[in-house]
C-alpha cells in the first residue's frame, strides 16, 4: 500500500436536481413534443438511469423554427445591441452563480471528472458569453463594415464531448450578434442544455431566442435542414459533416463546421521534456480524448523517444482513473457504449496491425463504460490508429528523424484542426507553426482554450472559425 | 539536450565535474523548464483533495517531516530549549503526535539544543556557512561548519553563493560544496539553494544537479530569509531533479522545503507534490522535511479537529 492513498473525495450531487422526465424548450417554455418520442439518458460510470427526455420529430422542430423566427422579427432583431448584451452579462453572471450545479451535472451526464467540469468546462463556458456579451454593442467596430446585420435564425448541432462549452460557443455569439437560436444537444448528453434553458428563463431572456429541442440525430437532420433556417453550425463527425454540406448545398443557408481531427503533438530533441510529458498527458487523456483536437498522435524525435517513453510511461502510473464526481479523479468515464465499442475496436485493430500496446496497471469500476488509458509504441503512418480518429484516451506514437520529416507525417492526414510543437527554441516553434496545415498550432502547450482565440480547421476537419472576432463574423451576413 | 542525461548513465561523474568547462556543459545541456507549463503542472496538483483518513495520514507525517527552525538575531539559549521540548512533544495532551525530525538553529545554539533533546531521535540541523547571505571567504564558512559539527550538530544547512552562480562561476560554486561536505565530516549536508535569488526556474534546475554533483545529501529550497522563499513550483522541479539523478547514479538525495509554508493546507500540498513526482521512496522524513515554524501549530489543530469533528483555538495549544 502506498503511504499517502487519498481517501474518496466525491463531490456532493445534492446540489442538482434532476427531473424524472423533460419535456423540449420552445417558445421560453417546457413543451411536451407533437410528435416525438421519449428516450432516456444514462450515467455513463453507473449506467444508472438519470431522466426521460424528449425526442424531437419534425413538427416540433418546425414549431422551434417558429418559434426562433417570431422572436427575432418581433424582439430580438429590434433590440439595441446595448439591450442584447445585457441579456448575455445576466446568463454568464447565472452560470457563474450557479457553476458548481452545471459543473456537477455536466460529470454526471457526460462522465468527465469534476476536477474538469469545475476548473475547465464550466469557468471557459461563462468567460465565452462574458466576451460576446462584449461585443454586442460593438458590432459596427468590428470590421465587418459600419451596420452588419445578422443572418436570422440559426440551426446550432453540438456534439457529447463538451456538451455546455459547445453549447457556449454557439449560442454566444449568435445572440450577440442578433440571431436566435434553435439549439439540439447530443442524445447522449442533453441535460446541461436543459438546465442552460432554465437559466435563460432565469435571466428572463426573452422568449423563443434560444430554444433547445432534445434528439438524435433524425432531429438533427430536421433542423438542419428546415427550410426556415438561415444559419447552421454543426462540431461533430466528418461524416455527418458532409451530409449537412450536401443536405445546404444549393440553399441560401450559411454554415461552420467544426469536425473531426488526427492533431499532431511534435516533441523535439530539445524540449522541456517534463513539460511536454505533461502537455502529451493533457493532449491525448484530457476530457479521456474525447476532444476533436486531441493530440492522438505523439510525433517524437528518435534521438530522444526512449527517455520520453520511459517518463511519460512513468506519468500515467500516477493517472487515476474512475468515479467522476471524486475530486481526485484524472479520467471518467467514456461516455457511451456506442464510443467504447468503437475505441474497443480501433484498439484492437493497432494490435492487429503489429503496433505494441500498453496501458498502466489500473482497475476499472465493474460498472459503466471504461477504458485505461492506452498507448501504442511502434506506430507507423500506413497504420488505421495513425489515421483515423479513435476519440478516446489511446495514443499512437511515431518517431522522426528531422524537423522537416516531422512536419511532413504532421501534415500527412486528411484532418487539419490542431498540433502542438515542443521545444526550447523559439525560432523553431515559428517555422514549424508556419508549416503546420491545422488551424490551431499550441506551442509549449496543448488543449488551451479561450473565447478571445478563434479556432477551426483545415481540410476534413471542417470549416469556419469559432471563438473570438473571427467567430462573431460567422453569425454575421457577408462577414465569414 | 535531453541525452546528456542519458549520456551521464555511462559517464563518470567526475569527468563532468573535471573543469569549470565541462561543469557548464552538463548543466547547460540539461533539459529546459518551461515556466508556464511547470507552475501549470504545481497548481494542478495543488487541487487535490485530501480528507479524512488521507488526511490524518498526511497531517502525521507532515509533522513527522518538519524541521522545527528558529533563525533569529535575537535566540537565546531559553528560546531554543523551549523549541526542543517542543519537538520532542508537539502536543502535551495528546502523546500519538509523532515527533517532529529535527530542529534547526544557528551554530552557537547547538550545543544547547543537543543538550536539551538528550538521546531522542530528533536530529539537531545547524545552519552554517556564513548564513543566510554566504558571503564570506571559504575559510571562514569551513570553520563554521567544523564549529557547527564540533558543538554536535547531525545537519548542517549551507549556502551556496548565489553570487557566484549567477556570474556563472559554478566551478567556484561546486569546490566551496565539496568543501563544506569535508569540514561536515559525517554531518548529513543540506545544500540551501536559495531559489528566490535564481530568478529561473532553469537556474533552479542546474543549481539542484550542480550540488548534487558536489556531494550534498539534500537539497533545500531557501533560507526563509528573503521572498519568495519556497514554492510548489521550484520545489517540483528539485523533486524532478533528484528523481532524474537518482535514475542517473543510483543515489537519492533528500529535499527540504522550507521557508512560507504556514497552513495545513500548504503542507499537504507539498505532500501531494512529493506524492506525485517521486513517489513513496521521498515520503520519509529521511529524504523529505519542512522547514517551518509556525506550521506545526496549526498541524496540531486540524489534527485535532480531523480526530474530534471540533476545532478548539490557538490558546490550546503552545507557543514557544
Amino acid at each position: 500500500m502506498a503511504k499517502l492513498e487519498y481517501a474518496p473525495a466525491p463531490e456532493s450531487r445534492a446540489i442538482v436536481d434532476i427531473a424524472s422526465s423533460y419535456g423540449l424548450f420552445i417558445g421560453g417554455e417546457f413543451v411536451d413534443p407533437d410528435d416525438g418520442t421519449p428516450f432516456k439518458t444514462v450515467n455513463p460510470a453507473t449506467e444508472e438511469v438519470l431522466a426521460d427526455v424528449s425526442a424531437a420529430g419534425p413538427q416540433d422542430v418546425d414549431k422551434a423554427v417558429q418559434a426562433a423566427r417570431r422572436a427575432y422579427n418581433r424582439v430580438w432583431s429590434k433590440l439595441s445591441g446595448r439591450d442584447r448584451g445585457k441579456y448575455l452579462f445576466r446568463i454568464a453572471r447565472i452560470i457563474q452563480e450557479r457553476s458548481r450545479e452545471l459543473a456537477v451535472l455536466e460529470s454526471i451526464d457526460n462522465g468527465k471528472p469534476i476536477r474538469e467540469s469545475r476548473d475547465v468546462d464550466v469557468p471557459l463556458v461563462a468567460a465565452h458569453f462574458f466576451y460576446y456579451a462584449g461585443w454586442a454593442d460593438k458590432l459596427s467596430y468590428a470590421g465587418f463594415g459600419p451596420d452588419p446585420k445578422p443572418h436570422g435564425v440559426a440551426g446550432q448541432v453540438i456534439p457529447w464531448n463538451f456538451p455546455l462549452l459547445m453549447l457556449a460557443w454557439k449560442i454566444a455569439p449568435a445572440l450577440a450578434a442578433g440571431n436566435t437560436v434553435v439549439l439540439k444537444p447530443a442524445e447522449t448528453t442533453p441535460l446541461t442544455a436543459l438546465l442552460f434553458a432554465e437559466i435563460c428563463q432565469q435571466a428572463d431572456l426573452p422568449a423563443g431566442v434560444v430554444n433547445i429541442v432534445t434528439g438524435a440525430g433524425e432531429t438533427g437532420r430536421a433542423l438542419v435542414e428546415h427550410p426556415d433556417v438561415d444559419k447552421v453550425a454543426f462540431t461533430g463527425s466528418t461524416e455527418v459533416g458532409r451530409q449537412i454540406a450536401r443536405s445546404i448545398a444549393g440553399t441560401p443557408k450559411k454554415v461552420t463546421l467544426e469536425l473531426g481531427g488526427k492533431a499532431a503533438n511534435i516533441v523535439l530533441d530539445d524540449a522541456p521534456i517534463d513539460q511536454a510529458v505533461e502537455g502529451i498527458v493533457n493532449g491525448i487523456f484530457f476530457n479521456q480524448g474525447h476532444v476533436c483536437c486531441a493530440g492522438s498522435r505523439l510525433l517524437v524525435q528518435e534521438s530522444v523517444a526512449d527517455e520520453l517513453m520511459t517518463r511519460l510511461k512513468r506519468r500515467l502510473k500516477t493517472l487515476r482513473v474512475g468515479d467522476p464526481l471524486d475530486k481526485n479523479t484524472d479520467i471518467g468515464a467514456i461516455n457511451s457504449a456506442e464510443q467504447l465499442a468503437r475505441i474497443r475496436e480501433l484498439s484492437e485493430v493497432g494490435e492487429a496491425e503489429g503496433a505494441e500496446r500498453w496501458s498502466p496497471p489500473c482497475e476499472l469500476p465493474d460498472r459503466g463504460f471504461w477504458f485505461p488509458p492506452t498507448v501504442f509504441t511502434g506506430v507507423s503512418q500506413a497504420h488505421r490508429i495513425a489515421r483515423e480518429e479513435i476519440f478516446g484516451p489511446v495514443l499512437s506514437v511515431l518517431t522522426f528523424r528531422t524537423p522537416a520529416e516531422a512536419v511532413e507525417k504532421a501534415n500527412n492526414t486528411p484532418y487539419g484542426l490542431s498540433a502542438g510543437v515542443w521545444t526550447d527554441k523559439g525560432s523553431r516553434i515559428l517555422w514549424m507553426a508556419q508549416q503546420l496545415r491545422a488551424g490551431v498550432v499550441w506551442a509549449n502547450t496543448f488543449n488551451r482554450f479561450d473565447p478571445t482565440s478563434p479556432f477551426g480547421g483545415y481540410k476534413e476537419s471542417g470549416y469556419g472559425r469559432e471563438g473570438g472576432r473571427h467567430g462573431l463574423g460567422a453569425y454575421l451576413k457577408g462577414a465569414a | 539536450m535531453v541525452t546528456v542525461l542519458e549520456a551521464l548513465e555511462g559517464a563518470r561523474l567526475s569527468e563532468i565535474t573535471a573543469t569549470e568547462t565541462s561543469l557548464r556543459r552538463f548543466l547547460h545541456g540539461l533539459p529546459g523548464v518551461d515556466q508556464v507549463g511547470a507552475e501549470a503542472r504545481a497548481a494542478g496538483l495543488a487541487t487535490r483533495s485530501i480528507k479524512t483518513t488521507a488526511k490524518q495520514t498526511a497531517i502525521d507525517l507532515a509533522i513527522s517531516m518538519i524541521d522545527l527552525t528558529t533563525l533569529e538575531g535575537q535566540d537565546t539559549p531559553g528560546k531554543v530549549r523551549a523549541l526542543c521540548a517542543k519537538a520532542q512533544r508537539p502536543d502535551p495532551s495528546d502523546q500519538s503526535v509523532p515527533h517532529v525530525a529535527a530542529v534547526c538553529i544557528y551554530p552557537d545554539l547547538v550545543a544547547t539544543a543537543k543538550n536539551a533533546l538528550g538521546n531522542s531521535e530528533i536530529k539537531v540541523a545547524s545552519v552554517a556557512t556564513a548564513f543566510p547571505s554566504g558571503r564570506s571567504s571559504l575559510a571562514i564558512k569551513q570553520q563554521d561548519t567544523r564549529d557547527a559539527v564540533a558543538a554536535g550538530a547531525d545537519e548542517v544547512d549551507m549556502v551556496i553563493d548565489r553570487g557566484a552562480f549567477l556570474a556563472g562561476r559554478y566551478g567556484q560554486v561546486f569546490d566551496e560544496i565539496v568543501a563544506v561536505k569535508e569540514a561536515a565530516s559525517d554531518a548529513h549536508l543540506k545544500v540551501i539553494l536559495e531559489t528566490g535569488e535564481l530568478a529561473t526556474y532553469d537556474n533552479v534546475r542546474r543549481a539542484s544537479w550542480l550540488a548534487m554533483l558536489a556531494g550534498g545529501d539534500s537539497i533545500k529550497t531557501s533560507t526563509g530569509k528573503i521572498t519568495p522563499a519556497a514554492t510548489l513550483p521550484v520545489t517540483l522541479i528539485m523533486l524532478e531533479a533528484v528523481r532524474d539523478f537518482r535514475d542517473a547514479t543510483g543515489r537519492q538525495v533528500g529535499v527540504k522545503a522550507a521557508g512560507g509554508i504556514r497552513t495545513t493546507k500548504d503542507a499537504i500540498r507539498y505532500l501531494v507534490l512529493v506524492n506525485e513526482t517521486v513517489g513513496d521512496d521521498w515520503l520519509d522524513p529521511d529524504w523529505f522535511r519542512l522547514g517551518a515554524s509556525s506550521l506545526l501549530n496549526d498541524l496540531l489543530m486540524q489534527r485535532q479537529k480531523t480526530a474530534t469533528g471540533r476545532y478548539s483555538g490557538p490558546d490550546y495549544f503552545t507557543l514557544d
